[in-house]
């Protein structure tokens, strides 16, 4: 049609014009800058608003920052530094504490020739957090991350060699004997021998056995006492071993919620709500004035271990409503087709529903870890050393006295790192999670 | 061909209670049960052997005896004669003021921070994000720490503020922010002030009304009655007008001032002078007290002010000899003054049903206005800014999740932008919102306790720390504390659930 109608009117165009580039202001660099700066005015009112708010921490902090005075032994001659170089009017940072402690930030009074040993923990925790983080890892490597435990612990308190062995020898006991007795005798009794062997084990046979086998065959490492703990290390102790300790305390909380079992459920939500009712510093000031009183005459124990068993209690409360929120949110469909397929309870939710309902609790769970780790910061009351803590100990120094930015700002700065970068996985799980759903 | 279907008569076995569903789960929560029990056995044998070998026992008298500390802020009488019973409520009270005040401001910031986020500006969005993401990934505690000693470490002393400092006050000279605190404008309260707050009362209800009556009419008739301007003009024309009616009329009045031992015919400066001492019986926080304070410290008179519940009062008090200087009100003069007493010739005004007293600088600090600790405001502030920033995560999920189907259906029928915020998204979008904003809520009271770091006299720091220290009943005192907290939280939990179940999509 066209064709005819072009060679009957001369004028008409046969080709098409080149597509004109738009107007200058309606592209590139100046399109974006008025569209989402300048269109309107409140749109501009903001954009001064934040420019003004923006320049005004700038101003504040950025010669300081800037100026920052990062080789000297003492917060006086940092500002000898500063007046020789900068005038005395100048504001500039001390972050020359920063290079002198930062050995202590992270690590406490640990020593400092062992410090490879919690670095090799915290290598050896990523490791064994791979394969549960990361689907398509080798699943044999579940099985370091079941041992994993036992050699943090070794690592990060040393001492004898014995006593983690004896403990992973009380495990080991617990599922032979569930093999040797499940088959024979049934599960009930199974459960019950997997059960109770090993705690006659650790009651009455592993702590001489530890002692002869020490006797025997001395192997060890250097001890290292909990009160040198300290830094970002506890923060980290504390943190992981809260979250994964309670695990599993979470998720037969979460069961017993679920359950249909009055005592069971009004048991568990019990536990749940008082623990979530209490600030975490409430049971912190329990673990260090009152556990001694609930255990038998006599008992007394380390303070860092007090305080990890009230924190496992405490975070399994919150692990509890996340796998709830998980198991309320698979569909009934495979309750009843585990139910059909004759699975007991015990089987259907290994089988069927907890790995399901794991996997969409995991960022709920990392977010549990994250709001846990922000918590441990609050162990300095109960006089651990946390980063927190630590920046009075140093402030008490007389190099030091008088310090405060400098160092709440490099603890807001790694606690920012860990916590963020912790969030951003939890989102990448999130939508990942999503997507395999629908 | 027959056959018995008769089910086999066998009785009960011993064995049915593990295998046959019907009687497993009752065995199971008896074993449960009594597992329990002998754990809690356990728990309680424990404590009580570990009790007596202390050689402490396990009652709350404690909570009747004297206290003997004193606690620097204090909304209730308190001093430390009181019990520590009465220190406790003091420090609930101000746990609960400042998560009043942290939930206020929390939620202010949170939606603010959250609707810019979402805002067209991406600078400001990305403000917002980085207010968000700075203060969720930094620990609570390291925030309360530094506000704190931001305030104490950066903010001028309180003798910068002299002519010439290099500090000066703010907001006209009525707030001043020294390392002391901050110091605010304290208001006083003079004849009528109940009168204007229930004008304000009525004026609330008379809103309330109008607003119900805007809706009525505009659901009945489509014709929209403006409700902002009728609801503002409402709130501020009745009380103003109360306000200056009652302080032309009655404030203008002059308030006699009694002096017990005074000649008749004396000024204020000359019985001063006749005095040793003058202690002056006045009702605190009364606009009569202001007025007299000031009136004595422009004749460059010494006293003392002695605090009392009324007039009645006072009166009773310049009879029995406890001061002999006091003003009150006219009509309660006449007849019940002491014998002895004698109006001076000056008098004062009673003034506005409030006034406002400013801080000024005395020798070494701020006298006069209201101190603001710092470690309340450090406290507030820290608490505000981080339950902020995750109220308003929570703010933006609520807004996002209401479709955008919502907002073009609005516009399709021909509703206004700002309408459609108001009566389509928000009213979808508070019902994700509501539920974690609530337990924002909890954490935030939950998170009062921290005021530890600061200084702060909440509830942890009087029941669950000085009680504790002093009458060394650990158990009792933190058991207590457990159960404030928990009460609290199970009452915000079950305002929660009530919420729920009303704001619940009704299906059919």
């Amino acid at each position: 049609m066209s064709d005819t109608h072009a060679q009957t009117v001369s004028y008409v165009r046969e080709t098409m014009l080149p597509e004109a580039e738009p107007p200058v202001s309606q592209r590139g660099a100046v399109r974006w800058v008025y569209e989402n700066l300048f269109s309107g005015w409140f749109n501009i009112l903001m954009t001064v608003l934040s420019l003004a708010a923006i320049y005004w921490v700038l101003a504040h902090t950025l010669p300081w920052f800037l100026n920052g005075i990062w080789e000297a032994g003492s917060l006086s001659q940092c500002r000898e530094i500063r007046d020789a170089t900068l005038g005395p009017d100048a504001s500039s940072a001390c972050f020359a504490v920063l290079t002198d402690r930062w050995q202590q930030l992270l690590f406490g009074f640990y020593p400092s020739e062992i410090y490879w040993r919690p670095i090799l923990a915290l290598v050896v925790f990523f490791v064994a957090i791979a394969p549960v983080l990361f689907a398509n890892m080798p699943r044999r490597a579940l099985w370091f991350t079941a041992v994993s435990p036992l050699v943090m612990f070794y690592l990060l308190w040393g001492g004898s060699i014995w006593g983690p062995v004896v403990v992973a020898l009380g495990f080991v006991l617990g599922w032979a004997a569930w093999r040797a007795f499940a088959p024979m005798a049934g599960t009930l009794v199974g459960l019950l021998a997997a059960f109770l062997l090993p705690v006659i084990y650790f009651l009455y046979a592993a702590g001489t056995l530890a002692g002869e086998l020490d006797q025997a065959l001395p192997i060890g490492i250097q001890f290292v006492r909990s009160q040198d703990f300290g830094g970002f290390m506890l923060s980290f102790i504390i943190g992981i071993a809260g979250i994964i300790l309670s695990l599993p305390l979470g998720i037969l909380l979460a069961l017993g919620r679920q359950s249909n079992l009055f005592i069971i459920n009004k048991v568990s939500v019990g536990f749940i709500e008082i623990i979530r009712g209490v600030p975490l510093i409430v049971w912190l000031f329990t673990a260090s004035l009152l556990l001694n009183y609930f255990l038998p005459p006599g008992t007394n124990f380390d303070l860092m271990l007090r305080v990890i068993i009230m924190v496992t209690l405490f975070a399994s409360a919150y692990i509890a409503e996340v796998v709830r929120g998980g198991l309320a949110s698979l569909p009934k469909g495979q309750y009843e087709a585990a139910d059909a397929l004759g699975l007991d309870y015990w089987k259907s939710m290994r089988l069927i529903i907890l790995p399901q309902a794991l996997k969409i609790s995991i960022p709920g769970i990392v977010n549990t870890f994250i709001g846990l780790f922000k918590d441990t910061t609050l162990v300095v009351f109960i006089g651990l050393l946390d980063p927190i803590g630590l920046t009075n100990t140093i402030r008490a120094s007389t190099d030091w006295n008088g310090i405060y930015w400098e160092l709440f700002v490099f603890i807001g700065l790694l606690f920012f790192i860990c916590c963020f970068g912790m969030s951003r996985y939890s989102l990448y799980l999130e939508k990942k999670l999503q997507r395999g759903h629908h | 061909m027959t056959t018995t279907s008769e089910p086999p008569k066998a009785g009960f076995r011993l064995s049915q209670l593990l295998y046959d569903s019907r009687y497993r789960s009752l065995t199971i929560q008896v074993v449960a049960f009594i597992l329990l029990m002998l754990a809690l056995s356990w728990l309680v044998s424990n404590t009580i052997a570990n009790l007596a070998a202390l050689g402490k026992d396990f009652d709350f008298g404690f909570l009747g005896q004297r206290a003997g500390y004193d606690i620097n802020q204090r909304l209730i009488e308190y001093t430390s004669a009181s019990t520590h019973g009465r220190a406790a409520l003091v420090g609930i009270m101000n746990t609960l003021l400042v998560a009043a005040m942290g939930c206020a401001l929390a939620t202010v910031l949170g939606v603010l921070a959250g609707v810019l986020r979402l805002s067209k500006n991406w600078l400001i969005a990305k403000l917002m994000a980085v207010y968000v993401e700075g203060f969720r990934n930094i620990p609570v505690l390291l925030w309360i720490v530094l506000i704190f000693s931001v305030l104490t470490e950066a903010t001028p002393q309180p003798r910068d503020f002299r002519d010439g400092g290099p500090a000066s006050m703010i907001l006209g000279d009525t707030v001043a922010i020294s390392n002391r605190g901050v110091y605010v404008p304290a208001p006083f309260w003079g004849a009528g002030s109940t009168l204007m707050i229930a004008v304000l009362v009525a004026s609330l209800i008379g809103i309330w009304l109008y607003r119900r009556h805007a809706r009525k009419v505009q659901q009945a008739s489509g014709r929209i009655l403006p409700v902002v301007k009728v609801s503002l003009a409402l709130l501020i024309v009745p009380v103003t007008i109360a306000y200056l009616a009652i302080g032309m009329t009655v404030g203008r009045q002059e308030q006699s001032i009694v002096a017990v031992g005074a000649s008749s015919g004396m000024t204020l400066a000359e019985y001063g002078a006749a005095q040793p001492a003058i202690n002056a019986c006045i009702v605190p926080n009364s606009t009569e007290s202001l007025k007299l304070r000031r009136l004595l410290r422009s004749q460059d008179l010494r006293f003392t002010l002695i605090p009392v519940a009324d007039p009645a009062a006072a009166i009773a008090g310049a009879d029995s000899g406890l001061c002999n200087l006091l003003s009150i009100p006219v009509s309660s003069v006449a007849e019940t003054m002491p014998a002895d007493a004698v109006a001076l010739t000056d008098t004062i005004r009673r003034g506005y049903p409030v006034e406002f007293e400013r801080p000024i600088l005395g020798g070494f600090n701020f006298e006069g206005g209201l101190q603001l600790r710092n470690s309340l405001i450090a406290l507030w502030l820290a608490l505000s800014l981080y339950t902020g920033a995750f109220i308003a995560e929570i703010v933006r999920g609520g807004i996002l999740s209401v479709s955008k189907g919502q907002t073009e259906a609005a516009s399709a029928l021909g509703i206004k932008p700002s309408r459609t915020m108001r009566l389509v998204i928000l009213p979808q979008a508070m019902r994700v919102i509501i539920p974690p904003l609530i337990s924002q809520y909890l954490n935030l009271t939950k998170n009062s306790s921290l005021a530890i770091a600061v200084g702060y006299m909440d509830a942890r720091a009087t029941l669950g720390g000085i009680t504790i220290s002093q009458t060394g009943k650990e158990l009792e005192g933190l058991l207590l504390l457990g159960l404030f907290y928990l009460v609290i939280s199970l009452l915000i939990s079950s305002v929660m659930n009530v919420y729920n179940n009303r704001m619940k999509l009704k299906e059919r």
